[in-house]
């Protein structure tokens, strides 16, 4: 009796759990928890950087500010953006070969010359143009190994004349608009990874690289009001009231707009209901009820909306104390949230068999490759790093610390 | 003192620094030794076109097949690794009252099916149908797995074979992903992507495939188009049958033709 109700069980009675392919129904998922790292550290690379350009391009001088240290933030995280891809492959000696003998049909083998680009020719050549005139002055007065940094980060380029400060300045802006599409590439792009794999139907879909930008520029501005507000208070600094105002306020809207079109997306496949959707339906009641439903949508963009929203009608008569901890608290909350999107769509994708009759359930490990632990490292690495950064080229102590882009100052 | 070096000087070589960075993918690419490494030297894949079909009816879900692929190839023995594996479909009769024509849909595929099922506990009155489905590569024309490895180590080859060259794999497991059919897997012992060759050390040498010559009643059938027998039984089957492919809607014009395919199976 017991016997037969035991193989009723496995049989029959998990409805959905059901039926996964065998080759799903391994103990660990293939994608793990550095491939959620993946995306997210590329999004806060996108999004960093577009914070910037709000500065440079579009120029909205009350973020004067942040500027650098955006800038600075990006360069920290992208130095790091290719480490969890690295630490998950099977073979990383191999991993020349991406650039060696791409496949161009691949999403993937593309990922590499987006990432030169970007990293190369966008956000370095963008730094350096705007640091050049400041390390020349830095590489004169300071000593040292700092001294040596800097003057080798002038690659002996030490003129500083009027002449060639205006000429850095339109071949920075010129930089930066060419890598405000080129943030939207390097993360759209990341975004079409996922999208373009139609064997998942919780991936499969063409406004995921859309839902990446978004979800990448909120999470860039969130992690710049942070660190602006924890570097102030580090420093004893009086915050920029009207400078963490105007980030609130884009991080407000960008989340109306990532809200919508995540929204968009659910009501899309809700109400269209394809195959499968049964199964979706169980896995976000069920299997990602705390990470989508509590982490993703109340936490990470519900509170934050609400709390955003409210300071921008009540801005003026709020005291600054309540706005810099509102802004504070819903920046971390927004990068909580979108951190639990990246495990959302990564590991969602994989609890969702391919035979459309069930869901996997993995077991995640503390150490290993695709550890908790190895995870915990890579995502304090940026932070580590943009530390270096941050005494090297934001010292309080240097004399131009509080420079501003030129291009705006001229306004 | 030395004139100091020009911001154009720089540009200009941190221009040519990405031209040649971009024109790295224009170098010539490292030729897919695996069809050699595995084939003999007189092989030529472009005189074959290798098929397998499958008739449903016939399969009787002993499982030989999917133990006769483990011990061929070396498959890892975990019960999570298939290069081909067979499921079981219990198709109950409609619950009383329910005016559909069939009911609840039940799967499975106790490892792989090899050594055959265990009876159901499904008691046979509820039973409206129950089949057995032989799965394995759907040796796709526009295969979702090649199309995505970013190195090229996954590759079609010209005799209809997919492949994966296992000492060019990254093991990136984007391939394991994208096949909708959940044909590949990570092989813990290579970490590299594995799948169905159809038995490419075996077919280039004139054998069948193992999970076809094992096969006791001949579900499996296995030919080469470009070089039909005498009553080539592959034409014969697809004269014979109406055939259908898995998951017609996802445009992977899969190859692998199936007999008496249920709409249940995916």
């Amino acid at each position: 009796m017991y016997m037969q109700l035991a193989t009723a069980i496995t049989e029959a009675a998990p409805h959905f759990d059901g039926y996964v392919y065998p080759n799903e129904s391994g103990n660990h998922p293939l994608w793990g928890v550095l491939i959620v790292l993946y995306p997210y550290i590329t999004g806060l690379v996108a999004g960093a950087f577009i914070m910037a350009s709000l500065v440079r391009v579009f120029r909205v001088k009350p973020l004067e500010p942040v500027y650098r240290l955006s800038l600075l933030t990006a360069l920290a995280f992208m130095l790091c953006a290719t480490l969890p891809l690295l630490c998950h492959l099977g073979h990383p000696e191999r991993s020349i070969q991406i650039m060696i003998t791409p496949h161009l049909t691949s999403p993937m083998a593309i990922f590499g010359f987006v990432y030169a680009w970007y990293l190369m020719a966008v956000l370095l050549l963008e730094l350096w143009l705007d640091y050049r005139q400041n390390l020349v002055e830095w590489g004169k007065t300071e000593k040292g190994l700092q001294g040596f940094i800097y003057r080798t980060l002038t690659v002996g380029v030490t003129d500083v004349s009027e002449k060639a400060i205006k000429l850095d300045d339109k071949m920075s802006w010129i930089i930066s608009i060419v890598g405000i599409p080129s943030a939207f590439l390097l993360h759209g792009y990341v975004g079409f990874i996922f999208g373009s794999i139609k064997a998942n139907p919780w991936w499969g879909n063409s406004i995921m690289p859309i839902i990446f930008i978004l979800s990448a520029m909120v999470s860039g501005i969130a992690l710049c009001v942070f660190l602006y507000i924890l570097l102030s208070k580090i420093r004893g600094r009086a915050i920029d009231m009207r400078c963490l105002d105007a980030m609130g306020m884009f991080l407000f809207y960008g989340l109306v707009i990532d809200a919508t079109i995540e929204a968009l997306d659910w009501v899309h496949r809700a109400y269209s209901a394809q195959e499968g959707f049964h199964v979706m339906e169980y896995m976000a009641q069920q299997r990602l009820f705390y990470t989508l439903s509590i982490g993703q949508l109340l936490m990470g963009t519900l509170v934050p909306l609400l709390a955003l929203g409210a300071l921008q009608v009540t801005r003026k008569i709020v005291p600054d104390v309540i706005r810099k901890w509102t802004y504070g608290t819903s920046a971390f909350l927004i990068l909580i949230g979108v951190l639990a999107m990246r495990w959302n769509v990564v590991m969602g994708g994989q609890f969702y068999s391919k035979s459309l009759r069930g869901v996997m359930s993995y077991k995640f490990e503390f150490a290993g490759a695709e550890g908790w632990l190895l995870g915990v490292i890579i995502l304090s690495l940026p932070f580590i790093i943009l530390t270096v950064l941050i005494k090297l080229f934001l010292s309080e102590r240097l004399p131009t610390a509080g420079h501003v882009p030129h291009q705006v100052e001229g306004e | 003192m030395s004139a100091p070096v020009s911001r154009r000087r720089i540009l200009a070589t941190l221009g040519g620094v990405l031209a040649g960075l971009a024109a790295l993918p224009l170098a010539k690419r490292i030729k897919q030794m695996f069809i050699t490494k595995v084939a003999p030297s007189d092989y030529d894949p472009y005189q074959h076109k290798w098929l397998m079909c499958v008739d449903v009816d016939k399969c009787i879900g002993c499982g030989l097949c999917a133990d006769a692929c483990k011990t061929e190839n070396h498959v890892p023995e975990a019960s999570h690794y298939f290069r081909t594996w067979v499921e079981r479909y219990i198709i109950k009769k409609p619950k009383a009252g329910e005016l559909t024509a069939r009911g609840e849909v039940l799967v499975d595929s106790p490892n792989g099916g090899r050594g055959g099922f265990p009876p159901t506990m499904v008691p046979k009155e509820e039973i409206l149908k129950s089949f057995f489905v032989p799965k394995l590569c759907n040796l796709c024309v526009d295969s979702p797995c090649t199309q995505v490895c970013p190195v090229g180590a996954t590759f079609d080859s010209p005799d209809g074979a997919v492949l994966v060259d296992p000492s060019y794999c990254i093991g990136c497991g984007f391939c394991i992903q994208a096949c909708p059919y959940g044909c590949r897997f990570m092989n813990p012992e290579t970490n590299t992507a594995e799948k169905c060759t159809l038995c490419y050390h075996r077919i280039t040498r004139g054998l069948k495939p193992a999970c076809v010559e094992i096969c006791p009643t001949q579900a499996r059938v296995f030919g080469d188009l470009k070089n039909p027998i005498e009553d080539d039984p592959l034409l014969a089957f697809v004269q014979k049958n109406k055939v259908n492919t898995l998951k017609p809607h996802l445009g992977t014009n899969a190859r692998l033709l199936y007999a008496n395919l249920d709409k249940e199976v995916r």
